[in-house]
């Protein structure tokens, strides 16, 4: 399942590829993609696993990027 | 954004204070008490300046980040302060946040005129319900709902003109900057702006099938697609930094000991590297020129589904065409009307448009409408098809006959010649007399030959045409087009074979693109290293077949897309070898205490403020 989020006030470009190259490694996510020029992100997650990881998700970019506002659309 | 702004203003004046007053003796006092005022306006400086970013560096300390700018730039500037380089620390974080702030004021500029380049959504749709007219949001708008478009608005949504005429500027569809007329029973497609009269619409699509979103939709997620230059970034910028910190370690801690010199003096040197080790210049400007480049592209009516694309089309030296619909129109045409005498061409041209007007066949309908004029079937008082020959019919007197030369045999009529021509031909006798003949072929497009040579100029090295039709089409064509090579009489799949072979035969770094109308080559278009397909303008199949989609029929715009590529990847190239060559240099120059930490800053934001700007040049 694909998921898309806007990541808001994303303003570091190495922290784009840094959010990305976590996601990437989180249980149940098979592609992430981040493009920090339109600040969005595309994650496609595993069947059943799509609770779990979103948390993952904002961990992640809680840890990276905190002053980053992640929002799905 | 403000708030930054004016932080960085009072950091500054308070350190120009700081470093005036040693110069201007103003309270006579002894120099003691200057270097302690000094002091303390250097760290209140840097406090204003610099507190942001030494709270992120300790917070993320705690998260195991310990390669992030934040912390880097912490280290370099609290080691400039330990080793009593204050002007330096205060400066360096100082210019730090200038560049950055320089920084994302480009980035956002950059960010909102992509995004304006490709401003197409609607905001929303007059829907006309029970004679009055409500605003609704384009996706609210159901299938067959009637919508009015006024003069200077969007159309919002597919449909059909049930009312009004006017003209259409499709120009963020196609590019195409002529204004198309469009009337009662005309489709119409959301994207296009209403230039002049108010037009009715029925609704034929929901928004999110609408040819708009559609468009946003592929445009949008073309940065997902990454190219391999900018994958190469990323992984270099992951092992970029850990080398520069640890060659700065190494200079901290083991020059001093081999050289047996003054520590303090090696130390500066090594905070010189941290300042240096951020990759920023490179991660922002590749994927921001990739993104201007997709952008300026689709200005001009060419969708790239990704910068992959784009970076593959730079390096493409092979492009095949599918002739039909692609190099020719792919609608038959009356070329030629050649009479006998005692009548007129266009005496023929209407009997034999009056004979088939009650066939729909696409032969018989290119004849009436190279005929333009209304048909009176009053005239018609008699019409026969005969399967596989052709027409008969009773035109007021005149007993017309119109097909092959197997009708023209079976009237066993005199003085019929079989015309050897490339094309369909068209008999025409009046009352068993044998009168002329009708040249019904493909036509090449305008801009067919000017396509092949712009590609020749742009550097492709070879230029190749598939078609299915028999060797002497292909051959006339190519006469006119001058291809590199022709393949005639293949089957659907043989053009899938052809392309694996020369796939096969050509050298992995040169690209093949395969140039299609996307309707029955998918398989063609999805083998090639790049599928473009043309004339997309409301055809969904093409739109997902293909990498590169071109609104337009204009295959010159291949060409277009080529340059746009071409210069796309150049300035990706200039910025990459650019950045590296600052900041290498830099680390070498300071590694021999040749440079200051004011250059480092210079190397770190200077360089990165400028490749942005540089990458801006795509767009255009």
């Amino acid at each position: 399942m694909k998921k898309n989020y806007i990541l808001e006030d994303l303003d570091c470009a190495n922290c784009a590829a840094k959010i990305e190259e976590g996601i990437r490694h989180i249980e149940g996510v098979i592609e992430c993609s981040v493009s920090f020029v339109t600040e969005k992100m595309m994650v496609e997650i595993e069947e059943g696993k799509e609770k779990e990881v979103e948390k993952q998700i904002k961990k992640v970019v809680k840890k990276i990027e905190p002053d980053t506002i992640l929002r799905e659309v | 954004m403000k708030k930054r702004l004016r932080k960085i203003i009072m950091a500054t004046i308070i350190f120009l204070v700081a470093v005036l007053i040693e110069k201007i003796q103003f309270f006579n006092l002894n120099e003691m008490t200057i270097s302690r005022i000094q002091l303390v306006l250097y760290i209140v400086s840097y406090a204003i300046v610099g507190f942001e970013v030494v709270k992120k560096a300790v917070v993320n300390m705690f998260h195991g980040e310990f390669f992030d700018e934040n912390f880097l730039m912490s280290i370099a500037t609290i080691g400039a302060f330990a080793i009593k380089e204050f002007p330096e620390a205060v400066a360096v974080m100082l210019f730090y946040q200038i560049g950055e702030y320089f920084q994302s004021y480009a980035v956002k500029k950059s960010r909102k005129s992509i995004a304006s380049l490709m401003d197409i959504r609607p905001d929303y749709a007059n829907v006309k319900t029970h004679g009055k007219i409500e605003k609704k949001s384009p996706e609210e708008v159901k299938i067959g709902d009637i919508i009015i478009v006024k003069p200077g608005e969007k159309v919002p949504l597919d449909g059909v003109v049930i009312e009004g005429k006017s003209m259409l500027d499709t120009a963020a569809l196609t590019g195409e900057s002529v204004p198309r007329e469009i009337t009662v029973n005309d489709n119409i497609l959301s994207g296009c702006i209403n230039l002049n009269g108010v037009l009715e619409i029925k609704v034929e699509k929901e928004f999110g099938e609408s040819t708009v979103s559609k468009i946003l939709d592929l445009v949008e997620n073309a940065t997902n697609k990454k190219a391999k230059t900018e994958n190469f970034i990323t992984k270099f910028s992951k092992y970029y930094t850990p080398i520069v910190v640890f060659l700065a370690l190494m200079i901290a801690c083991i020059s001093p000991i081999v050289t047996k010199t003054n520590i303090l003096d090696w130390v500066y040197r090594a905070l010189t590297f941290l300042v240096v080790s951020c990759p920023c210049a490179l991660v922002i400007s590749v994927p921001l020129s990739f993104f201007s480049g997709i952008g300026a592209a689709s200005k001009k009516g060419i969708l790239v589904k990704g910068s992959n694309y784009l970076e593959l089309l730079a390096k493409t030296e092979m492009v095949v065409f599918d002739k039909t619909g692609t190099l020719t129109e792919g609608v038959f045409d009356v070329q030629k009307i050649v009479s006998e005498k005692g009548i007129e061409q266009n005496e023929l041209l209407e009997l034999a448009a009056y004979c088939e007007s009650y066939s729909n066949h696409p032969i018989s309908l290119s004849i009436q409408k190279a005929y333009g004029k209304e048909i009176d079937k009053n005239r018609i008082t008699h019409s026969e098809e005969i399967s596989g020959k052709g027409t008969i019919s009773k035109i007021e007197d005149k007993e017309v006959a119109c097909g092959n030369i197997k009708l023209m045999e079976e009237l066993n009529l005199e003085n019929v010649k079989q015309v050897e021509e490339i094309g369909t031909v068209i008999y025409v006798a009046i009352n068993k007399q044998y009168v002329g003949y009708i040249l019904i072929s493909d036509r090449i497009k305008e801009d067919s030959k000017k396509a092949i040579q712009d590609l020749k100029k742009t550097g492709i090295k070879k230029t190749i045409m598939l078609t299915g039709d028999n060797q002497e089409v292909a051959k006339k064509v190519n006469e006119a087009l001058q291809l590199d090579m022709v393949y005639s009489q293949l089957l659907p799949v043989d053009k899938v074979n052809k392309v694996e072979e020369l796939l096969k035969h050509k050298n992995e770094e040169a690209k093949l693109a395969f140039v299609g109308d996307g309707i029955n080559d998918a398989p063609v278009l999805a083998r090639a290293d790049i599928g473009i397909a043309m004339g997309a303008m409301g055809s969904d199949a093409a739109i997902e077949a293909a990498d590169i989609v071109i609104m337009t029929d204009e295959p010159s715009k291949i060409a277009t897309a080529m340059k746009i590529s071409r210069k796309t990847l150049k300035i990706v190239y200039q910025n990459i070898s650019f950045a590296l060559i600052v900041k290498i240099g830099v680390l070498i120059l300071s590694a021999f205490g040749i440079t200051s930490m004011w250059a480092a800053v210079f190397a770190d934001v200077g360089v990165t403020v400028l490749a942005v700007l540089n990458s801006f040049r795509a767009l255009k």
